[in-house]
């Protein structure tokens, strides 16, 4: 902890930009923002946006750890830029960049349809082979059936843990962390009857087998979703269960 | 030229009723396309940060009939009864299909959904998803949308205006922000669904994407905006960042203490304080589950009174959560334990947590009727952005996410028929609309070097004027001294926008400058409503007119678009079978 005594009274923060108009590579560039103890990085990039340089550019939205948008290499971590805190980088310099990884569009905004992509590819919806009328009210769901995937559905798409993950970074076709939490996440809801048709994704070579388990999503993951505990459940499942993908409809734990 | 493309109906907005509307569209016609254009990806929309729950009948001891009544005194009778009849009625099939879709609700025992009480409901009837109900629904929402191959999305497109020809609106003009390009999408039927405005305050609940933009659009071509002056503040949030503390906190049994360590809320006519280890308490429409318009105008008696603690953020109010043990908060309200100690700087397991009022939601919006339909033929509009007329003066907790289901829904369905029985276009009058406002773009900003005004500067000036003059507590001269102030930030914006940023590839500074532009139209409509309404009702409290006026004010107010300002009309308030009442909480009556 830095006392009253000893806090400075500006920071500075070294940040890549990259203009895909004029720019080869993203250079650096440095500015000097005001040191208060309760500003987190992205009160300091709001703050060189108004007042210093209009043109720097970045996502974010909610300023509460919720939306996703706001995922920067800090320091080379991947974090949520509205929860790290200057007092954390003390004395500074602090180094802000685009999350790790993915194409950059512009300063410290990625692309992230690869991402959104991988998704959507895993069916994150339920899927049954019958619905109820809506008359007879909700799915009973027992608070035990829903701590079966509650961790995994906790992911709020920031993309921290693709970042991290040494095989993403080289394999640009893994699945990777959060969609293969997803499918785990719907692949363990009681309402769900879909395993079988997210099977062939998930155990393809893209899929969990890729996955090296080193960890690293899990470590830096924001909201404890802990995607690899993710695909750890879901290589148990495929070795003892692999014989029911041939079944139209897997079955759930009741 | 600019690009044209073209559907049958397109969204603007991809929050919780964006999303609805969407998959009601195309459950309702499966023949239809849809597009749904949004500035952010949808899952980062603003229904993320909900947290308390949604307010829907379910169980047997509960009846529509009081979800009914709670509605309308909560709303101070502003609420159209109709449309909170037609509301009541839908809520719990809308919530079941959200369960059906994967909604991971809090759970009883017998598998059942969980419901928690909330602020005015005289029954426990909010469900809820631990306290990340929004997030949930979202995830829940775009999850599910994704499987139908009708809807086409454009993530990151900003949508600048709406084409409106022959008296129809027949699509927008958006930017795609990647390549900076602007673009003109046809359609047969729009839908906004853009959310609140709640930064046009300086302190509030609302992320950085919640400019208004929609009902700006909507305001500018022509459609009136609806009880503008009706805006929430939310009674806990943190001071400083303006982070909210879900009222599930005090529903789940929490209390709020001035400085002499009392349960002030029972010296403003609120009810009793019970013990915290009563087994009444939370008393429901009682003390800290009162109302959030009345809990608010407590705290700023109390301010008057010197009864606040004081420090450099501000002044502030304990939310004491201690005596609920760390279990029931971990179980219950896991993500208030996790913001307080991020953002408050105290674990609530252990000590208060500091709250004081801050902006949180708008009562007002896109005048719509009982279809989400709008006066313009051809638009409609669902979600916090509309106003429906369900929350009237003051929205209880917990509506806001029923509606944007119920109400999305409504419009996704009105949409599509809508679309189908108007198939022609005025193609080559777009096509010119579009290219002016591409052109407009250029001048104004992009080719606009002489700019002088500074688009932080500008916005922190229009912020601290609303705070001044449109706060919980108003009166004439504060709100004269807005509107002239407004006027003043309009035309200095008018003289030019100096912007750093003249480059195409997603410029977040150009798309600020457009959403300054919507927040100076939407905040005149606010500051000229309120100033016009001369009683207080609900959230809308003069000190010069301290009383309700149902003889001249029992109206929606209906601010118009004119380029001298807004215009105030007014029209009566939908009674179908309760008159206006004293509007109590915490006493029999
Ligand atoms: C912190 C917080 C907690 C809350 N908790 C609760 C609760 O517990 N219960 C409850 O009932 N209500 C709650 N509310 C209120 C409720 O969450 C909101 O009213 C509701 O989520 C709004 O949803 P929406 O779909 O109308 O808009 P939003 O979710 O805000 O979505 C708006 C969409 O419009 C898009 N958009 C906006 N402008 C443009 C443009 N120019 N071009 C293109 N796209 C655009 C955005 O990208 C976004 O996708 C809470 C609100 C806040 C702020
Ligand atoms: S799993 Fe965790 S780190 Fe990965 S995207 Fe989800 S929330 Fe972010
Ligand atoms: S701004 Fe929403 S997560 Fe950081």
């Amino acid at each position: 902890m830095t006392t009253a005594a000893t806090m400075p009274e500006t920071i500075m923060i070294d940040v890549a930009r990259y203009h895909p108009e004029h720019d080869e590579e993203p250079q650096y560039e440095r500015f000097e923002v005001p040191y208060r103890s309760d500003w987190v990085v992205l009160d300091a990039l709001n703050h060189i946006k108004d007042q210093d340089d209009g043109s720097l550019t970045y996502r974010w939205s909610c300023r509460m750890g919720v939306c996703g948008s706001c995922g920067m290499m800090v320091n080379g971590v991947p974090v949520l830029t509205c929860a790290a805190f200057l007092r954390d980088y003390l004395p500074g310099p602090v180094r802000v960049e685009p999350l790790a990884g993915f194409p950059v569009e512009r300063d410290l905004v990625v692309d992230l349809k690869d991402f959104i992509g991988k998704l959507s590819a895993v069916k994150p919806w339920i899927i049954r082979e019958e619905e109820t009328p809506l008359s007879e009210g909700e799915y009973k769901q027992s608070p035990g059936q829903l701590a079966d995937f509650k961790q995994f559905s906790m992911c709020i798409n920031c993309m921290l843990c693709y970042s991290a993950c040494p095989v993403y970074q080289h394999e640009e076709e893994f699945v990777g962390p959060a969609a293969l939490a997803l499918a785990q996440r719907y692949n363990a809801d009681s309402r769900d009857e879909g395993n079988a048709e997210r099977y062939p994704l998930i155990w393809s070579d893209d899929g969990i087998w890729d996955c090296t388990f080193v960890g690293e999503c899990s470590e830096v993951c924001p909201k404890h979703v802990d995607p690899a505990g993710a695909i750890q459940s879901a290589k148990l499942e495929s070795t003892v269960g692999w014989y029911t993908s041939f079944l139209p409809l897997g079955r759930k734990r009741d | 030229m600019v690009d044209t493309l073209e559907h049958d109906i397109l969204i603007v907005g991809g929050g919780g009723a964006g999303l609805r509307a969407a998959i009601a569209a195309a459950e309702e016609s499966p023949d239809i396309d849809i597009a749904m254009v949004s500035k952010v990806y949808p899952m980062r929309s603003h229904t993320v940060s909900a947290e308390g729950g949604a307010a829907a009948v379910i169980k047997s001891n509960d009846s529509l009939e009081d979800h009914f009544r709670d509605t309308i005194s909560g709303s101070d009778w502003l609420a159209d009864q109709d449309v909170v009849e037609a509301f009541v009625r839908e809520a719990p099939d809308e919530m079941v299909q959200i369960e059906r879709w994967g909604c991971p609700w809090s759970r009883e025992s017998d598998g059942s959904v969980a419901v928690r009480p909330f602020g005015g409901m005289s029954i426990e009837r909010t469900w809820f998803a631990a306290d990340k109900t929004g997030f949930h629904m979202l995830h829940t929402l775009f999850q599910t949308s994704l499987k139908y191959t009708a809807i086409k999305r454009y993530d990151e497109w900003f949508v600048t205006r709406l084409l409106v020809e022959n008296g129809r609106c027949q699509g927008v003009v958006a930017i795609e922000l990647l390549s900076g390009q602007v673009r003109a999408i046809r359609a047969r039927a729009v839908i906004v669904c853009t959310g609140g405005g709640g930064r046009i305050f300086q302190f509030t609940t609302n992320a950085a994407i919640k400019t208004g933009d929609g009902m700006g659009m909507a305001y500018m071509a022509g459609v009136p905006l609806k009880d503008m002056e009706f805006v929430q503040y939310h009674p806990t949030g943190l001071p400083g960042t303006g982070i909210l503390i879900t009222e599930a906190a005090r529903g789940e049994g929490g209390v709020l203490l001035n400085n002499k360590g009392e349960r002030y809320l029972q010296a403003h006519d609120l009810g009793e304080a019970l013990d915290v280890n009563d087994e009444r308490h939370p008393q429901l429409r009682a003390m800290e589950l009162g109302p959030r318009d009345r809990l608010s105008q407590a705290f700023m008696k109390e301010e008057q009174k010197g009864n606040v603690f004081r420090d450099s953020e501000g002044s502030y109010v304990h939310l004491d959560v201690q005596h609920l043990g760390e279990k029931k908060i971990e179980a219950k309200i896991p993500f208030v334990r996790e913001l307080a100690k991020n953002y408050g700087g105290v674990d609530p397991v252990y000590e208060p947590i500091k709250v004081r009022p801050v902006v949180h939601y708008m009562m007002g919006g896109i005048d719509t009727d009982i279809d989400a339909a709008t006066k313009l033929p051809g638009l409609y509009a669902a979600g916090e952005c509309a106003c429906v007329s369900l929350n009237g003066a003051n929205r209880l907790g917990s509506n806001s996410l029923t509606e944007l289901l119920v109400f999305g829904a409504r419009a996704g369905r009105n949409a599509s028929i809508w679309a189908r029985e108007h198939p022609e276009f005025d193609s080559a009058a777009l096509e010119q609309q579009a290219s002016a406002e591409q052109e407009r773009i250029a001048d104004q900003y992009i080719n606009n070097h002489d700019g002088k005004e500074r688009i932080a500067t500008l916005r922190t000036e229009l912020q601290e004027t609303m705070e001044q003059g449109c706060g919980i507590y108003r009166d004439e001269v504060s709100m004269k001294a807005t509107t002239e102030k407004l006027a003043e930030i309009k035309a200095r914006f008018r003289s030019g926008i100096q912007l750093d940023d003249h480059s195409l590839s997603f410029n977040t500074e150009l798309t600020s400058a457009l959403e300054l532009e919507f927040m100076i139209e939407i905040a005149e409509a606010v500051a000229h409503s309120a100033l016009e309404r001369k009683e207080s009702r609900g959230s809308h409290q003069r000190t010069d007119y301290v009383e309700r006026d149902d003889e001249a004010y029992l109206k929606h107010s209906l601010a118009v678009h004119s380029e001298g300002g807004p215009q105030i009309n007014y029209r009566d308030v939908a009674i179908t079978k309760w008159p206006p009442e004293a509007r109590v909480y915490g006493r029999d009556h």
